[in-house]
């Protein structure tokens, strides 16, 4: 079989000059695709810095909300709120998510219980957090009758944030290497003996940034607080388990939600401080990873 | 050593099964949803037909005469999770083969602080965003008789929210590709982007189309932004321009309406949330098995 060199010609076209041009056009396209995050980021920020800045202050912070003259209100109730609610939840999730990691990592045989557990955690990691809400709803609030409580809220959302939690603190623990478990045993330890004093000390930065990660997401979760019923107008801060609540986005949900625009400066205010707290709460994060890789190359 | 075989024997057993009753709290969790979503919709679905319900076209659970059709709750969640992938899925697709193909390292290394802050910043602010800055200063100069609440602005924040996952797992998808591939492509005279489109991205097919289902079912799921940009007027409507409602937003909308407990459009959400449920599980579920069953192995 001999082709004649035109017709090997014909079916071999390089077009490389056409080629290289699609390709440019391609990286272009690629480029921009990828810019469009970074100018979507700026945006945002630069909407929000712009109307809300100016009102944030002391007095914005340390002021009940006000109908009268909103501009003159501020956001301690839902400031307060969120911190009672995210306070209870680290009490009642922490120790609750990281028991079930160890217990998933360190303890469990590897078998058809444990991977069904695991894929379970996966899953209720991906229902929506409304799910969560109308769970709540049902068990806490009406069930067991703790009504539009702090302690509803905070069990609710101890709920939206295991799955998380387990799979993150999980993922550190599996980290830890294996030399340093068997040290342990070659010791005498018990399996107990080996985890408190072995293995959690060297996962514990890996999982703290878990726990935070996934507790700056339940503080800008308002779904499932609204379906449990959490105000929005609130005069005064929760005393106790049982006071009515409100929280940092649910307020800011709150004033977006109306049509006048002194309303929409406060949403933006409020945005503002939302986002400082978890700003805060990130940093600490990076701090953490900064600290256990120096400690590793240490 | 100053404790006896015994109490140690005894402090482990116990230690064991507190941290199983950790681990059972998940799979308690999961039962308490199917139960609650279960029993709580057996009420209302006394009052309305399953099949009126699922096949009915009209939603006016607070007006009479009363109409339960779920569809046009369906339909506005439809629009804004479809609209919101047909802007994510192209954008954090490039973005991915970007980064993986054609970037140095770091433009990786910038990319990921900013998408971690994307997928960090809460819902609610992308609402206000959405009504305040895409709504007025994007679609109005556009298309001018754009409502105040309209379907396209959620999808746009939508998309603007999924994109970080999106680009996160598609990248990890691309990267998990084979060196050799590309070379032994490179070694045949392929361009860059005959690498990236004909090799690479077949590849890695499987990853990318689990990243776009999970990012698809968090679409779905997604409340706050969604009730803030898109309203409430549950239509079966064609224009992206006016407002619509979703599912997540009609039940915010009955919850904040302080509707009695016992009467039918209380009821109503349990409904909703259970085909929500059953929805986004589905939708991850595919996810999953995508994942696992579609993974092509290398060496």
């Amino acid at each position: 079989m001999s082709a004649t060199p035109a017709a090997a010609a014909e079916l071999f076209r390089p077009a490389l000059s056409r080629r290289r041009v699609a390709g440019h056009i391609f990286a272009g396209l690629c480029l921009a695709a990828t810019l469009l995050s970074v100018v979507a980021l700026a945006t945002l920020l630069a909407d929000i810095a712009a109307e809300g800045l100016s009102l944030v202050s002391w007095r914005f912070l340390t002021r009940f909300p006000s109908t009268l003259d909103p501009l003159k209100g501020g956001i301690k109730s839902a400031l307060w709120g969120t911190i009672w609610v995210i306070g209870l939840t680290i009490l009642f999730a922490v120790p609750l998510g990281m028991g079930a990691a160890i217990y998933l990592q360190e303890y469990a045989r590897a078998g058809r219980i444990k991977h069904w557990i695991e894929l379970n955690i996966a899953n209720l990691a991906g229902v929506p957090a409304i799910v969560y809400g109308i769970l709540g709803l049902a068990l806490f609030v009406r069930w067991m009758h703790f009504d539009r409580s702090v302690l509803s809220a905070a069990l609710t959302m101890s709920l939206l944030s295991l799955p998380v939690i387990i799979i993150a603190t999980q993922q550190a623990l599996a980290a830890v290497p294996n030399s340093v478990r068997e040290a342990a045993y070659a010791l005498g330890a018990t399996r107990w003996q080996m985890v408190r004093s072995h293995v959690l000390p060297a996962a514990l930065p890996g999982m703290m940034t878990g726990i935070i990660l996934a507790l700056s997401r339940a503080i800008g979760e308002a779904a499932p607080l609204v379906v449990l019923g959490a105000q929005t107008y609130i005069q005064f801060t929760p005393e106790g388990l049982f006071d009515m609540y409100t929280v940092l986005p649910i307020q800011v949900f709150d004033w977006a939600d109306r049509p006048q625009k002194e309303f929409h400066q406060l949403a933006a205010a409020g945005i503002v401080v939302l986002l400082a707290v978890l700003f805060v709460m990130n940093s600490v994060c990076v701090g953490l990873r900064g600290w256990q890789q120096r400690k590793h190359l240490g | 050593m100053t404790s006896g075989r015994g109490y140690r024997r005894f402090r482990e057993g116990g230690i064991q099964l507190l941290l199983m009753l950790c681990a059972s709290i998940s799979v308690l969790t999961t039962l308490g949803i199917v139960v609650v979503l279960v029993s709580e919709s057996v009420p209302f679905f006394q009052h309305v037909s399953p099949l009126a319900f699922l096949t009915g076209t009209r939603w006016t659970p607070l007006l009479e005469p009363r109409s339960f059709g779920v569809l046009p709750l369906v339909w506005g969640t439809t629009v804004v999770a479809g609209g919101a992938l047909l802007i994510a899925v192209p954008a954090g697709l490039a973005t991915a083969i970007f980064t993986s193909e054609y970037a140095p390292l770091w433009v990786r290394q910038v990319l990921k602080p900013v998408l971690e802050v994307l997928a960090g910043i809460p819902s609610v602010v992308y609402g206000f965003f959405a009504l305040h800055f895409i709504t007025p200063h994007l679609l109005r100069p556009l298309v001018p008789q754009t409502e105040v609440f309209n379907a396209a602005s959620a999808a746009i924040v939508l998309g603007i929210m999924i994109l970080p996952t999106i680009c996160s797992l598609c990248d990890d998808a691309l990267r998990a590709v084979p060196r050799s591939l590309r070379e032994a492509a490179y070694g045949m005279a392929a361009t860059r982007l005959e690498v990236s489109t004909r090799i690479v991205l077949p590849a890695a097919l499987s990853g990318v189309v689990a990243a776009v289902l999970l990012a698809l079912a968090r679409a779905v799921g997604e409340t706050m932004a969604v009730t803030l940009a898109a309203g409430h007027t549950p239509k079966l409507a064609l224009n992206p321009f006016t407002s619509i409602e979703t599912m997540t937003a009609y039940m915010v909308r009955v919850c904040l309406g302080d509707a009695p407990a016992g009467t039918v459009e209380y009821q109503s959400i349990f409904a909703v949330a259970l085909l929500l449920f059953a929805l986004t599980f589905a939708i991850n579920w595919i996810a999953q098995r995508t994942m696992f069953r579609f993974r092509e192995v290398y060496e």
